[in-house]
């Protein structure tokens, strides 16, 4: 029977694949399972309320996050809060209103390939620009607007790609009846594109969460022991920015931090940080698949 | 060259005239899909144009709301579109495509409700105009829907998504939307297209209520909703208008050979 044979033969190329791509897939969960492992076999015992209300200290078992967690979500918060609109509105622009011409293609080339330059190249840029140029010193603000950048073409390209799958007959429909441009991307575009749009923010911000590299460039420092300014006072107008000229650390500075100390103690610290950290990730992308799937539950063609 | 007839002052027979095409081509990119159109539309009745796949029908039809504007390389030419009675070019370059849509509106040939409820899907030609009081907008929501004959279906789940609403449902709902804001003329491309066919008897009776308000133009691949809908029919053929005429006329004793082929089922 040649056919049986023939149809055998090809059968078994597929379990050969199927077997490939099975181990393949394991080979990066198994790494991030035995990495998950020991950090929390390392970090859990020092897991406790009083490693996220201290500050840093010399004493291994005395110190503690608080200083870089709250310094981690201030930057994030400026983070988000610059790339969002920046984000969003160029990726409106280049779906909706620009011209396709060659300039606009070098614009998308671009944005592409900023998505892969490395992170310590921003923190470069942002050292000479930030830092000097705008005298904006070694701060909260611009270690947000670092990051900003960072994951700008990110929430662009995240943008487009929602934008894209809003179908045409929709735009068409919103048309006809006599809505603006403007009325057209307010009322339709943003809103059936706002899930996919904060998922690419969230993605966005959970890579921004674990960078060091450009930070340390621009100066975070890795011993703190105050915390930024509150943002409310208690005088008019009861709202202060001083907290955004404050110098900070972040969680992956204070886990490099520990881990390159020599004494053993300190390199727990820094699983319970990593840990922590990873935690924040996780969350992240945890509410990331929520809220996409809240909209597509909402959204149908 | 398809022998175009120009249409008679008789064709209309007496009925006003609510749209005047005179001499219209139009270009996509360089490729000329509308050859020097001549017609008139009538007002308060069904006009139909007919064709096979590809002879402009469509095309034609979105002239009348300037959806071509909306892409690049597209361009209208010739003596344009006059709407009647101020007689006013709605292909001039003095006027804005966004005028011209909010006096013709359109159905489309998918039912294509917004994502949202069916109260707005309805209401949002009247809130892109803003100005609106909310029980004015409440009232003509509830208009629109008896219009489209969908009010009694509708009534209890005004606030649930329009998609949840059948297909024929569906596409009566983007009728209400196409007429909450009293329009002039209303353009149906191939309204039926998607439907069952009691879905199909359900917006073709439809239509022959809305004539007595409104002026109709419709695109029909079905030969037998043209005759069964319209009143005057324009048979199309690779970009040209090659007969109009009273629709009974084009069914039963048509001018042009090539109508009468079409008619028969020997084309197309």
């Amino acid at each position: 029977m040649k056919i049986r044979k023939d149809i055998a033969q090809r059968k078994r190329t597929d379990k050969v694949f199927s077997l490939v791509g099975l181990i393949a897939t394991l080979v990066g969960i198994v790494t991030l399972l035995a990495l998950m492992i020991d950090l929390a076999w390392d970090g859990t015992a020092r897991l406790n309320w009083n490693f996220f209300t201290a500050f840093p200290s010399r004493f291994p078992d005395k110190a503690g996050i608080l200083s870089a967690w709250v310094g981690t979500g201030v930057v994030m918060f400026v983070t988000a809060l610059a790339a969002v609109p920046m984000g969003v509105a160029a990726g409106v622009y280049l779906e909706e209103y620009a011209p396709k011409n060659v300039m606009t293609t070098l614009i998308e080339i671009n944005i592409a390939n900023l998505a892969g330059v490395p992170s310590i190249v921003y923190g470069l840029m942002a050292l000479g620009l930030f830092v000097y140029k705008f005298q904006f010193g070694m701060s909260i603000l611009t270690a947000g607007l670092t990051l900003a950048l960072l994951i700008l073409p990110i929430v662009i390209m995240a943008t487009r790609e929602a934008i894209r799958t809003i179908p045409g007959s929709i735009r068409e429909a919103a048309f006809a009846v006599g809505a603006t441009k403007w009325q057209m991307i307010r009322h339709h575009i943003l809103p059936y594109s706002a899930g996919g749009i904060l998922t690419g923010v969230i993605i966005g911000l959970s890579r921004a969460i674990g960078e060091s590299a450009p930070l340390i460039t621009i100066g975070a420092l890795t011993f703190i022991a105050f915390l930024p300014a509150s943002p409310f006072t208690g005088t008019f107008p009861f709202l202060s920015f001083e907290w955004l000229k404050s110098p900070y650390t972040v969680l992956p500075i204070q886990a490099f931090n520990w881990v390159s100390r020599p004494q053993k103690a300190f390199h727990l610290n820094a699983a319970a940080a990593g840990l922590t950290l990873m935690a924040m990730t996780l969350a992240m992308n945890g509410a990331a698949i929520w809220i996409r799937y809240r909209f597509r539950k909402r959204i149908k063609w | 060259m398809v022998e175009t007839l120009n249409v008679s002052p008789d064709v209309l027979a007496g009925a006003a005239v609510k749209a005047r095409v005179q001499d219209l081509s139009f270009y996509y990119g360089t490729h000329r899909v509308l050859k020097n159109i001549t017609l008139s539309v009538a007002e308060k009745k069904v006009t139909a144009l007919i064709g096979p796949s590809g002879c402009g029908k469509t095309t034609l039809l979105r002239c009348f709301n300037r959806m071509h504007d909306l892409y690049p390389g597209n361009r209208y030419d010739g003596g344009g579109i006059r709407l009647l009675p101020e007689n006013t070019n709605i292909l001039g370059a003095d006027v804005d495509p966004i005028e011209v849509r909010m006096r013709i509106s359109m159905v489309f040939q998918k039912a294509n409700p917004f994502p949202k409820t069916v109260f707005e899907n309805v209401a949002y030609g009247l809130r892109v105009r803003g100005d609106l009081k909310k029980s004015d907008i409440n009232e003509r929501v509830e208009q629109a829907l008896r219009g489209a004959a969908l009010w009694d279906e509708v009534k209890d789940r005004l606030h649930s998504l329009g998609a949840n609403l059948s297909g024929g449902q569906q596409q009566r709902l983007c009728i209400a939307r196409a007429l909450v804001t009293d329009p002039e003329i209303i353009l149906f491309d191939e309204p039926t297209s998607a439907l069952d066919p009691i879905a199909t008897g359900k917006v073709e009776e439809l239509v022959a209520e809305l004539k007595t308000r409104v002026t109709i133009l419709i695109v029909t691949h079905n030969m037998q909703q043209a005759a069964r809908v319209s009143d005057f029919t324009g048979f199309m053929y690779i970009g040209e208008l090659a007969e109009f005429d009273r629709t009974e006329k084009i069914f039963t004793n048509p001018s042009n050979k090539l109508t009468e082929d079409y008619i028969t089922g020997r084309f197309g």
